[in-house]
């Protein structure tokens, strides 16, 4: 691993891990990647995220879609866990509440690969820092 | 094209499923239900506007929509590409009907700077923090500004503490600065004790690398080279967030000695608690971390003079070093500019009990409690009537209805009988008993108190015992001068925070609840019908038809009458075991 | 001292303007005015630097205006034109309502508590007036825990946590310490175990600041009385140094007031049939201890490198039992005489008994006792013949007190009377052994003239006395320069014996009193309630005792020399090792859990 060094240094990692983030989104074929996060804290954890976050790796692999499946943080809806933030390229991020088994494979069959969308979308309702 | 109709709980009271299939089948008479699909989301938390219809891709946001718009909404906007004006959202300041959703207000009710990679970034990879900007407001610091510059900057943003007692952080790290002495430490309170209240836990766990920057700019600022976290043993999943991320930050040469080739050396340790409530406290939290009892020493001295091993210390909680970054990189003024006169930035709260949307939210301070229970968290659960809102954790107060509308701030909070706290927010509603309200909170302080100082070790268990007697009917008016007295008396000399606050349900349930301790003192009735003890289970004379099922069911006997004619209940006999009451198919027996 | 320019701050107590330093609390500004703001859990011993504010119990509260709450005097520092009212009406409800708290959680057991009349809750509930107690409610029980000297009643405890600092930062000891929390926190040893499982030494110092009666001493008034009734058996009494200039307070003498002929006289109308001196056994122990002194350090001059040094004395049986818990690795180290009480036991039940021609088992041997580890000491199984103790009973100075009461001896009235011979003589060098400093003094004494074989001229070794916690002097005997530490308190007594444990102790001898004061200041005393001023008035009559004496070098007794002549034959004979000395056990495993 290399050791950042100085100011000048970070600046170079952010902008390369950032234009790897971009090239990963806008690549050559964004049709083919999707991007899901799936909140991992302990609530999440608490009401199943793990069984479907697992569940969506095997999945998208047996179902031959180029999918990143990553976890993250607490989105804050408690009352809808499990979570997830489903990303189809050149789409808006799109939340899903209440995700079981039998959900995500909906998700992947009905908006990731045909964009209709699916019940239990929790809809966004605050501002991100970058939009202040 | 898609057309969201909420799912949430308020608007599905106001027929928002019968929108939903008139839509439908509009639709499908249109020849349209293949092009256009119809989805049913969760709650947008703008229930106060409800039902909530929303047309995608082009944010166009309806409002109050009826079953009967249905058809409009297809054959204007869907057919005609026309948006139906009648239905916008209304802006409330200029008039105007706003088109596109992301230019109403409603969305700047949120603001996530604590938060504001929770849910984002996947926290045990430190790429996608740097990404995010991370590590750039340490770098700022420790490369361009001086010490005093930063803690300048801090001051400037107006940031207070927001472990509950909302001290100006510049100014505790100012003074922790100008303590010389060999050693010091900079200490994170993640000792989250609150009943309902788990923000700190979400940002370990999933922002840990925010927590760790802010600390080595506080390092930097008063001249610590140690950090250390106090957290609780009973988050596991944050205390390996942390630990993982502390590691990737020493790879990274973002912690440890000469850090960015500064000179400047800042590293971290984690110490468990054992999830006292009065660890909380920052002298007891130090104590704790020194391997003594939990229990905190009068101040001064203050923890900026003699903390952690006696060495100057400071300790900020969770969700105040997570501003910390975002202060630095988008400036004091900037966060300043959000928030009421005397307390800036914005607040995570936990909402919990009979709401909604149960949740983290985080809102610029001085939204109003309405905003937040009505607005964000989408109402009252099973459209009951709401009735008060619990903030401060055990130690704060019961606000009102008349409440609703005071901006929420630090200031506003206290003037109001309640305080900040760590930002739980638990809502109840006509069902739940004031006075079991506060006798739940007092068990929770008896529970914790650590029993050092006279009024919060005995003072608060007498409070409970009072508080109980009441719940059981046998109360008097005298009771509620002990109560006064003993609360006023336990506020104004327990030696900390935790004794000086813990009356606060009481003094609160009081003054806006006063009917409610009549009603169980003088009638001896639980208007709530919560206390078992002031029940009275009765059968409807009218209603039973002397089926005997109830009689054949009560444990004790006290049900008695002949088959076929109206039974009674003998109620000095009666357990409240309540089983004839689910025994009853005529619903003849009522709770009185 | 103002030219030193030390920061004076004005501030207003009551309305009266007082300038005080810089640092100074509410309390000590308010003392300076002569206004008593109320304490419980609050003490201050000076001179004997132990101080102990946690600011808990929060009787001493005050008004300070500004101040959103009520501030706690005791903690509270000055500030500049601080405006204080330390008796407004929400000063003087707050004040009473926690104390009517505290005796919501109290038990009524005054009638036949120990502490009662002594009792600091008790006074205060007498003097804010409290009648009734409007908050009632669950009461916190614990069982009763007791051991050879100490019975914890802690239903009694206020959590003033007096006694864990004695125990904690005083001692060192470890014993006591805050265990539960809220309402059911209590002090106790670890994990709740019994205190004869614990660490504790017995040295009583709990019992000697504890404000009401949840530490106290065994009571074996009872044990004495069957005895002295029993006609089959001779009583005989033994009575300490630190006693005689104790004793008095009980009667409502002053401090320091010397009652050793009215202790005399009241001992024999109890009906001891025998009333000796402790005294006399501390001059033998002078004999053993300096001839053990002299034999190491000889030793030591002549190149003899199995010779440890420093030695320590050993006639403090909290001390014993803590270097037993904390320095087994050293138990070679201290003198292998007994302590006082029982070289007297020893002697008694074997010489005297002889020379009454009474029984062993028939004779009874009491001890008056300026400490409650005695208690603890006599029980051992080491000083005991075929089960029969060697002290059969130790009576503490307070119980001797009440015992007296009990009586109805009117004791302000009683006429001076002797000791009893032969083991009622003593030196001025025995009764030195009270304070702290005196054993070692007394062994130079002796030991100066045994070693030189010269007189000597003056006897009052100044640089030895005092009350500093840690002190050091060195003694020219004959050109050679005898080091010498005391230390009083065991806290102060572990950073020495830290030393001697790595070799960088520089001493020939060290006393070690675990009492602060010695044992004027013993946990069996009358209670001092904090007054370090009692301490220093018990102290100086201690050596006015010596320097009244005719004789007051251990080695010139008559009746020790006798004793030697008749019986013992030389300092550390074979019978005087048999009778005279002991040996020590590691106890490092007699700690644990039940």
């Amino acid at each position: 691993m290399v050791k950042v060094k100085s100011l000048a240094d970070l600046k170079k990692i952010k902008s390369e891990l950032q234009s790897k983030l971009d090239l990963r989104e806008k690549s050559e074929h964004p049709e083919k990647i999707v991007q899901v996060k799936v909140a991992m804290a302990t609530c999440g954890i608490a009401s199943g995220a793990k069984q479907v976050m697992d569940f969506m790796i095997e999945e998208f692999e047996k179902r031959g879609i180029d999918a990143v499946v990553t976890q993250t943080g607490c989105m804050g809806y408690c009352y809808a866990e499990p979570t997830i933030e489903v990303t189809v390229p050149g789409k808006e991020p799109i939340v899903f509440g209440y995700v079981n088994i039998q959900k995500a494979d909906t998700i992947i069959e009905k908006y990731v690969k045909n964009g209709e969308l699916v019940d239990g979308i929790i809809p966004v309702n605050y501002e991100t820092i970058e939009k202040q | 094209m898609h057309l969201l109709v909420c799912g949430g709980t308020g608007c599905r009271a106001s027929e928002s499923d019968a929108i939903l299939e008139n839509l439908q089948s509009t639709l499908a008479e249109n020849n349209l239900d293949g092009e256009v699909q119809v989805v049913k989301t969760g709650c947008f938390g703008f229930c106060e506007k409800g039902p909530i219809v929303k047309v995608m891709p082009d944010n166009t946001f309806y409002t109050q929509v009826k079953p009967e718009d249905a058809k409009e909404i297809v054959a204007e906007h869907v057919i005609k590409g026309r948006k139906v004006n009648r239905l916008l959202y209304l802006d409330p300041e200029n008039k105007e009907h706003v088109a596109d959703s992301k230019h109403m207000g409603f969305y700047k009710k949120q603001i996530r700077i604590a938060l504001r990679n929770c849910g984002f970034i996947n926290p045990e990879n430190i790429d996608e923090y740097i990404s995010r900007d991370g590590y750039e407001a340490l770098a700022k610091c420790i490369t361009n500004m001086k010490p005093q510059e930063v803690i300048d900057e801090i001051k400037a943003s107006g940031l207070r503490g927001r472990g509950g007692a909302g001290f100006p952080t510049g100014l505790k790290w100012e003074i922790a600065s100008k303590n010389a002495a060999d050693q010091k430490y900079v200490v994170c309170n993640a000792d989250e004790g609150d009943p309902g209240a788990f923000m700190d836990r979400s940002v370990l766990e999933g922002d840990p690398h925010s927590v760790i920057e802010a600390m080595a700019i506080c390092g930097y600022c008063m001249g610590a080279t140690k950090g250390l976290v106090y957290i609780r043993a009973e988050y596991p999943l944050a205390i390996e967030r942390l630990k993982i991320a502390i590691d990737q930050s020493r790879e990274y040469g973002l912690l440890g000695e000469d850090i960015l080739g500064t000179g400047f050396a800042f590293d971290l340790e984690l110490r468990y608690g054992a999830g006292a409530f009065v660890c909380g406290e920052e002298t007891a939290l130090i104590h704790s971390m020194e391997g003594l009892r939990g229990e905190p020493t009068v101040k001064p001295p203050f923890p900026a003079e003699k903390g952690y091993l006696g060495k100057p210390s400071n300790v900020n909680n969770v969700e105040t070093f997570a501003n910390i970054p975002v202060i630095i990189n988008k400036g004091a003024k900037w966060f300043a500019s959000l928030g009421t006169e005397k307390s800036k930035g914005t607040k995570v709260f936990a909402l919990a009990g009979k709401i909604n949307n149960v949740g983290l939210i985080e809102v610029p301070m001085g939204t109003t409690l309405r905003e937040i229970i009505f607005e964000i968290g989408g109402g009252i659960k099973d459209g009951k009537k709401f009735k008060a809102v619990q903030t401060g954790g055990p130690s704060g107060g019961c606000l009102t209805e008349k409440h609703l509308d005071t901006p929420i701030d630090y200031d506003n909070l206290i003037a109001s009988g309640s305080m900040m706290g760590s930002g739980g927010m638990i809502v109840m509603d006509e069902d739940d008993c004031m006075v079991s309200i506060a006798k739940y909170y007092l068990d929770f302080t008896v529970e914790e108190s650590c029993g050092k100082c006279t009024p919060c070790r005995v003072g608060n268990k007498r409070l409970y015992e009072i508080l109980d007697k009441i719940t059981q009917g046998n109360g008097t008016m005298e009771d509620i001068d002990k109560l006064r007295n003993l609360s006023n008396v336990i506020r104004d000399t327990s030696l900390c925070g935790l004794g000086q606050t813990s009356p606060n349900p009481v003094l609160s349930t009081l003054d806006n609840f006063y009917d409610e301790y009549l009603a169980h003192i003088k009638d001896h009735k639980c208007p709530a019908g919560q206390c078992k003890a002031l029940m009275q289970y009765v059968i409807n004379q009218e209603a039973c038809v002397g089926c005997t099922a109830c009689a054949r069911v009560c444990p004790v006997n006290a049900i008695s009458g002949e088959r076929k004619k109206p039974h009674t209940i003998d109620t000095a006999i009666c357990i409240k075991c309540g089983a004839c009451y689910e025994k009853c198919k005529f619903d003849a027996i009522f709770i009185n | 001292m103002r030219n030193q320019r030390m920061e004076l701050v004005n501030i207003t107590i009551d309305g009266k303007t007082v300038e005080v330093e810089k640092g100074s609390t509410i309390l000590e500004a308010a003392k300076l005015i002569g206004v008593d703001v109320p304490t419980l859990c609050y003490m201050n011993m000076g001179d004997m630097h132990i101080e102990h504010k946690p600011g808990g119990c929060r009787i001493c509260v005050v008004e300070v205006e500004g101040r959103r709450n009520l501030a706690p005097s005791c903690v509270t520092p000055v500030t500049p034109g601080m405006k204080v009212n330390t008796h407004s009406i929400r000063v003087l409800n707050a004040r009473r309502t926690v104390l009517e708290l505290m005796l919501s959680d109290h038990p009524f057991d005054c009638l036949i508590c120990a502490k009662s009349g002594n009792c600091d809750l008790q006074s205060l509930a007498q003097r804010l007036g409290i009648r009734e107690i409007p908050y009632q409610g669950e009461h916190s029980t614990y069982r009763i825990d007791t051991s050879p000297s100490i019975i914890r009643e802690m239903d009694k405890c206020i959590m003033c946590r007096r006694c864990e600092t004695m125990c904690n930062e005083v001692q060192t000891v470890g014993a006591l310490s805050a265990v539960n929390r809220g309402f059911d926190a209590v002090v106790a040893p670890a994990f709740e175990m019994n205190l004869d499982h614990s660490p504790c030494t017995y040295c009583g110092q709990c019992i000697s600041v504890c404000p009401t009666g949840a530490l106290t001493e065994v009571d074996h008034t009872r044990q004495v009385i069957n005895a002295l009734a029993d006609p089959t058996k001779t009583v005989i009494v033994q009575t300490a140094p630190a006693v005689r200039v104790a004793l008095g307070e009980e009667f409502g003498m002053e401090p320091g007031t010397i009652v050793t002929g009215k202790m005399a006289a009241a001992l024999r109308k109890l009906g001891f049939n025998y009333v000796f001196d402790t005294d006399f056994a501390a001059d033998l122990t002078i004999m053993e201890e300096g001839a053990e002194l002299l034999g190491r350090l000889n030793g030591f001059l002549a190149g003899d490198k199995s010779v440890r040094l420093p030695i320590l004395t050993s006639c403090c049986p909290a001390w014993v039992k803590f270097f037993e818990h904390n320095f087994s690795d050293l138990l070679d180290v201290p003198s292998t005489a007994r302590s006082p009480q029982q070289m007297f036991g020893a002697i008694a039940k074997t010489y005297f008994a002889d020379k009454i021609k009474v029984k062993r088992e028939d004779l009874v041997v009491v001890s008056i006792m300026p400490c409650v580890a005695k208690k603890y000491e006599c029980s051992r199984d080491e000083f005991a013949v075929d089960g029969n103790p060697d002290v059969d009973f130790s009576l503490s100075t307070r119980e001797l007190a009440q015992f007296i009461k009990q009586a109805n001896i009117d004791f302000n009235s009683l006429g001076d009377e002797d000791f009893d011979r032969p083991l009622g003589e003593s030196t001025g060098a025995g009764v030195i052994f009270g304070t702290t400093g005196g054993v070692i003094e007394a062994a130079v004494r002796t030991a100066y003239e045994l070693q030189t074989g010269k007189t000597l001229d003056k006897v009052d070794f100044q640089q030895i006395r005092g009350l500093e916690n840690v002190r050091y002097a060195s003694v020219d005997v004959d050109g050679f320069e005898l080091k010498i530490g005391i230390a009083h308190g065991l806290g102060n007594a572990r950073k020495l014996l830290e030393d001697v444990r790595a070799g960088k102790s520089e001493f020939h001898a060290i006393e070690i009193m675990a009492c602060p004061g010695g044992c004027i200041g013993g946990g069996g005393q009358p209670y001092h309630h904090g007054d370090v001023s009692i301490l220093k008035a018990r102290a100086k009559a201690i050596y006015r005792e010596d320097a009244g004496k005719s004789i007051r070098k251990s080695h010139e007794n008559p009746y020790i020399i006798q004793l030697y002549n008749e019986f013992l034959g030389k300092p550390l004979s074979d019978k005087s090792h048999h009778l005279l000395h002991t040996h020590y056990f590691d106890r490092q495993d007699d700690v644990f859990v039940d």
